[in-house]
Parts: C-alpha cells; structure tokens; sequence
C-alpha cells in the first residue's frame, strides 16, 4: 500500500517551492500536477482526480482555505487529504487552516522525510475511509434487499394467511404488522359448521426461517378448518409437518381455540405459550395452562392433542398472549412476569376488554407509551352463533356448476371410526353443489349432527345423560374414546342424494347404524331451549331440516334439507 | 454468561454447567461444550444452578442435545433448576423429554 503510486496536486504560487515540492513528490514514485493558485487548484481537481491535494495557504486570486472548502464539497464522501503548505507557524492561523477542512500542515522549508512519511499516512487513512465507505454501501445495499425481500415475503404470507376473519366482531388482538419477522403468529378462520378456530403461536427464532415455518402451518389451518376438520386433526397436520421441516432446535409454542358457537363448546389446546384465559361473563377466571410440548418437537407417535373441553356462554372471553408478554421488561430489568399477568386479567373490570387491561398494564410496566412490536395478544368473545354468520367462508369457489341430480353411499366400518373422520370428505361432496356451497355451515351441521348421534349414541352407546356435569362432561368423552378403540363389526353408513328443482333443491342424508337405536316414539326428544350441556343435537336438527325421521328401531334417521336459488349468489 | 463442564470421576457422565442468562448468545459455546467431549460418554448433565433464566431458543439447545445424545434413547438431566427456568421447562412440558429433578 505505501508503495503506491497516487495522483498528488500541488498548488503554490512560488515557481520555486512548485518545482522543488513537485520534483521530491515525483521522486516518491507520485504523479504529480502542478498549479499556481486556488482557482487553478478547484479546476485541477476536477479534471486530474487527485488522491491527495498539497495546498499553499496564501495564493493570489483564491487562497488555500477558501480553494479547500471548495475541494472538500466537490469530493463529496471520498476522502481526499488536504495538506497545507506555509511557512506560518502562529497558532490561529494554523487553527484556521484545519477549520476550513484542511487535514494537516507542512511546513516550509520541506523536508523529504517528513513528506513521505505524511504522505503514507494519509494515503493509509484514505484506503481505509474508502474501504469503510464501500462497507458500509455494501451493508445498506444489502439491508436494502433484506427489507425487499421480506416486504415480498410479507405479501406471499399475506396471501396465504390474510384472509381470515380477524376482523370478525367477537376478536380482539394486537400484533405487529411485521410479526411474522418476529416468530411470531395468529389467525382465525371460521368454522363450517359455526363458530371459529384460532391459532396463536410463538416461532422459536426470528426471521425468515420463523416466517417459512409460518407458511405451512396457515395453510394448514385454514385449509382444514374451512373443510370442516377438527382441532386433534389440524394439530397433528401441523405438528407433522414442522416436525419434518424445522430443524431441531426451531418449533412454534401454540394455542389452539376451537370455538364452536352453536352448542357452546371451546376446545383448547396449548402447547407451551404462557396460561391462557377464560374469563367468564360474571367474572370468574379459569386458567389455561400449557399441557403439551409446542408443535414440531416431536414425531406424530408421541404428539398428543389430547384437548380441553369446556361449556362457554355468550359473554365469556377466551384470552391468550405468547410470551412476549410475560418476557416484557421494564427499565431495571425485571420481567413482567406470568404472575403479574395473571393478576391484571383476573382483576379486569367487568367492561372492560381484557386486551386492553393487559396492553396498558404492560405499558405501564415497561413505561412506554406503544405497546411494543414483539407482542401478540388475542381475545376471543363467545357471542350468539348467528352473529358470525356472515363471516365468509373459505371454501375453494368454482366457477363451473357442479353436479345437481347424484346419489351415493358411503360406510365407515370397524377400527376406521376411531382414526378417521368422514364429515370433510361427505361435505366436500355436497359442496360439489354450487347452491349447497353457500349452505356449507348448516350442511355441515346437519352431517356432524348425524355422524355424532350415530357413532356416540348408536355404535358407542353413550348416554348423552353423564353430559349433565362438567365432571360427566369429561368422563363422557373419555368413555368415548376408550370405547371407540374396541370398535370391530359396527357400522355407519351415509347415503346422500340430491336432486334439482326449479327454484332451488333437496338434498336428502339417511343416516344408519348398526347400534340398538331407540324407542323415538316416547317424546324425549330434545329441544334447544334446555339448559344442560347435552341433547341440543336432534331439536338442533329439526331447526335446520325440513324433515327428520326416525325409523327401523331407531337407527336409521332420514333428515331432508331444501334449498332455493338465491339471485345475490353468484359462485 | 459462561458454559463450563467437567467430566463425572468414571468418564461416562458429562456435567455442563450455565451461568447466568441461557438465551441464543450461548448457542456456540453450548454445542461446543459437548461435541467436543469425546465419544466415551453416555450421560448428560445440564446443572442449571447457576443459570438466572432461559429463554425459547435455549429450549432448541436443549432438543439439538438430546438428539445428539440418541434422542429417545439418550441420558439427558436437567438439575437444580431455579423456579423461573422450571416454569419454562414446564409450560414447555420438557419433562416429557428429559428428566428434570
């Protein structure tokens, strides 16, 4: 580097110090150009290039200083030294000299050594100026692109994800806008058969690996919730699918909401995110707690989705964070803490959203007015199930008719019951059926309704009476899947048929078992307006059906659902 | 934060201990810390005495250990947890994973 050869401009009105500076420089192995005053110096600048300028301070016509400031703002952000030449030696006119933006000074008489050796040292301190600079352009360009990139990534997740219903009226989150960068993730979808399911979950890492790992899970989630499965077999897709993707140390802690509006059931699932929530209308809190490992931490063999069941009410409020919240720290350090969470959600004011509690707590804790970004939060209210009615549903569009006039029948025998459930591949069917599409939720109803009575009450023998208490409730089902294992020679068996007519059609559902049916002729039919945790299936039915007959020994039912044109459809 | 380990008086057990914050600045030195063991040992101990708190991605160490001990097979305790980095292994369920006294 010190042997280099630079570009130096000499300026110097004395012909003599010109030739004596210019002839040492040269012999320095330099290219040298040589000029009389400041203007000259200004021009020279521009047409020689120079790496390093030498600089008398008093010139005719424009003298060193003002030739400097010139020099210093047409080289921009390079790093060109200006050294000045003078034979001065009081303080302030020195002082002067570098507050014009000159570098150093040399004084007259020159002395070779010292040339060389300020030379060297400023050529070093331009190379590295000039390496720093690239560095740092490099660094930007390649932030820049970063930010591109994931501006791009943002919209490709946006596409997959958006169009859940968090903008459904009973949801309240707060998230960042880029929280997919963060690991961050949350999405609602609602359900066919009424009623939403939420996922909330946390991404070990930041950035874009946590953001490919988001993709699968979303289209996961909404793909299977919009086709009717339920939250054991959405999880277990997810869980199995990171497992193969996410290297070892990255998984998604993760709760998972099923919100089923119409019989007032939430199934939960959490799996390592802080305690959950679940506020009730009075006011009494019950707690959610973690119960399994997160999702892609372990093979489908040991992945459980053993769920939690409980009765909700209108007015109930399910509420979740992940763990920025708890890990939310205030200026001395200290953690806000799963206690102090759980203290501000419980003593929530009765009118007050539980969101905001906690947002302005944490506000208050950290002492910052925004909430931070690496938050998310979601509440989900338990209202009427025909308020979310209108939330669009998911469901693939076609714009070609589907067929009007089929039948078919379809049985689900032996161990199958216990691993695998027929509704979404029944619903897919019917909404094959451009006029059924828009009915997929009570369509799906009528199916899951049939499905249940037959396999729990039919195959399984299950008295819907052990419903009567939160107890009952828990040993019923897991009766039911104790039960479902010893399954051999039982049956159900579906057949569906459709048929067009004029201003709309019928789809007609004979659902059979192979159980001892019942006696349906002794009026212990159920109605909706009971309050007990059971037996709204069949009055539930009745509401939908045009017709729902019992017949055999009672384990055969024939429910006739109708369906007319509507002129808003356009599928 | 630093990783120390020592070695059990037989060879087969290797002790790491954390001190201080266990998060994702410890990643090198912790993987360090037992593949650079050699291959005589079979049990792993992780001494979180003097570890003030753990954070998710020092859950993902404590997988990429387990794996590299042989997965469901592999000999991996966590001890004398304070009560802040047991509440993490135990909202985590880790217990289901490593045996945690």
């Amino acid at each position: 580097m010190e042997s280099q050869s630079l570009r130096i401009l000499i300026a110097d009105d004395s012909e003599t110090d010109r030739m004596i500076l210019s002839t040492m420089v040269r012999r320095l192995g330099h290219e040298v150009m040589t000029v009389a005053d400041g203007m000259e110096a200004v021009e020279a600048f521009r047409t020689f290039e120079p790496q390093i300028v030498l600089l008398d301070v008093m010139m005719p016509r424009m003298d060193g200083m003002e030739a400097t400031r010139h020099i210093k703002s047409l080289a921009g952000e390079a790093l060109v030294p200006i050294i000045f030449l003078t034979s001065l030696s009081d303080a302030d006119a020195l002082a002067r000299c570098l507050e014009a933006g000159g570098d150093d000074f040399l004084s007259k008489p020159y002395n070779r050594i010292i040339i060389e050796a300020k030379i060297n040292a400023f050529n070093r301190m331009r190379v590295m100026h000039n390496t720093l600079t690239q560095q740092r352009d490099l660094i930007r360009a390649r932030n820049e692109q970063l930010i591109k990139e994931q501006n791009i990534a943002r919209r490709v997740f946006d596409n997959v994800a958006h169009t859940g219903c968090l903008d459904a009226p009973n949801i309240r989150y707060h998230a960042s806008p880029m929280s997919v960068f963060n690991g961050d993730i949350l999405f609602a979808c609602p359900r066919p058969s009424g009623g939403m399911n939420v996922l909330i979950g946390d991404f070990t890492g930041h950035g874009l690996p946590a953001a490919i790992g988001a993709m699968p899970v979303a289209e996961i989630f909404y793909g299977m919730t919009s086709k009717g499965f339920a939250c054991g077999d959405i999880l277990r897709e997810i869980n199995q699918k990171l497992w193969r993707i996410l290297p070892t140390d990255m998984f998604c802690c993760a709760a998972f909401i099923e919100l089923d509006a119409h019989l007032g059931n939430l199934t939960i699932w959490n799996g390592g995110l802080p305690c959950g929530f679940l506020l009730r209308g009075g006011r009494t809190v019950e707690r959610l707690p973690s119960s399994h490992l997160p999702l892609g931490v372990v093979a489908a063999e040991r992945f459980s989705t053993e769920v939690s069941r409980l009765k909700v009410e209108v007015d109930d409020t399910i509420f979740f964070t992940t763990d920025g919240v708890p890990e939310s720290t205030n200026g001395a350090g200290e953690m806000f803490g799963e206690d102090r969470l759980r203290q501000v959600v419980e003593q929530t004011p009765l009118e007050t959203p539980v969101l905001q509690t906690v947002l302005s707590a944490i506000g208050e804790f950290t002492g910052s007015e925004a909430a931070p970004d690496d938050l998310t939060l979601v509440s989900v209210d338990v209202i009427e199930a025909s308020l979310l009615e209108e939330l669009p549903l998911r469901v693939t569009q076609s714009a070609l008719s589907g067929p009007s006039n089929w039948s078919c029948e379809y049985r689900v025998c032996g161990d199958t019951m216990a691993q695998f459930n027929p509704l979404p591949l029944l619903l897919h069917i019917c909404m094959e059926v451009p006029g059924l599409r828009r009915r997929g939720g009570e369509v799906y109803t009528i199916l899951a309704e049939l499905y249940t009575n037959a396999l729990e009450h039919g195959v399984l023998q299950l008295p819907s009476s052990w419903k009567s208490s939160p107890e009952g409730f828990g040993r019923y089902y897991a009766e039911r899947a104790r039960r479902l294992k010893t399954v051999v020679d039982d049956a159900i068996s579906f057949r569906l048929s459709h048929r067009i007519g004029r201003n709309g059609g019928q789809l007609t559902v004979v659902c059979q078992d192979s159980g001892d049916g019942f006696n349906y002729n002794e009026g212990k039919l159920s109605t909706l307006d009971q309050k007990g945790y059971a037996g709204r299936g069949l009055a539930l039915l009745r509401e939908l059906c045009d017709s729902l007959t019992h017949r055999g020994s009672g384990n055969e039912v024939e429910a006739i659902y109708s369906w007319t044109f509507d002129p808003d459809d356009h599928d | 934060m630093a990783i120390h380990t020592r070695r059990s008086d037989d060879g087969r057990t290797l002790v790491i201990s954390i001190d201080g914050r266990f998060d994702f600045s410890s990643h090198q030195s912790f993987r360090d810390a037992y593949e650079r063991s050699d291959q005589d040992v079979s049990d792993y101990v992780i001494d979180m005495s003097d570890t003030t708190y753990l954070d998710s991605s020092a859950l993902g160490m404590l997988l990429l250990l387990r794996d590299y001990a042989g997965g469901d097979a592999g000999r991996v305790r966590i001890e004398n947890c304070n009560s802040d980095v047991r509440r993490i292994l135990s909202i985590s369920n880790f217990e289901q994973l490593f045996s945690i006294n």
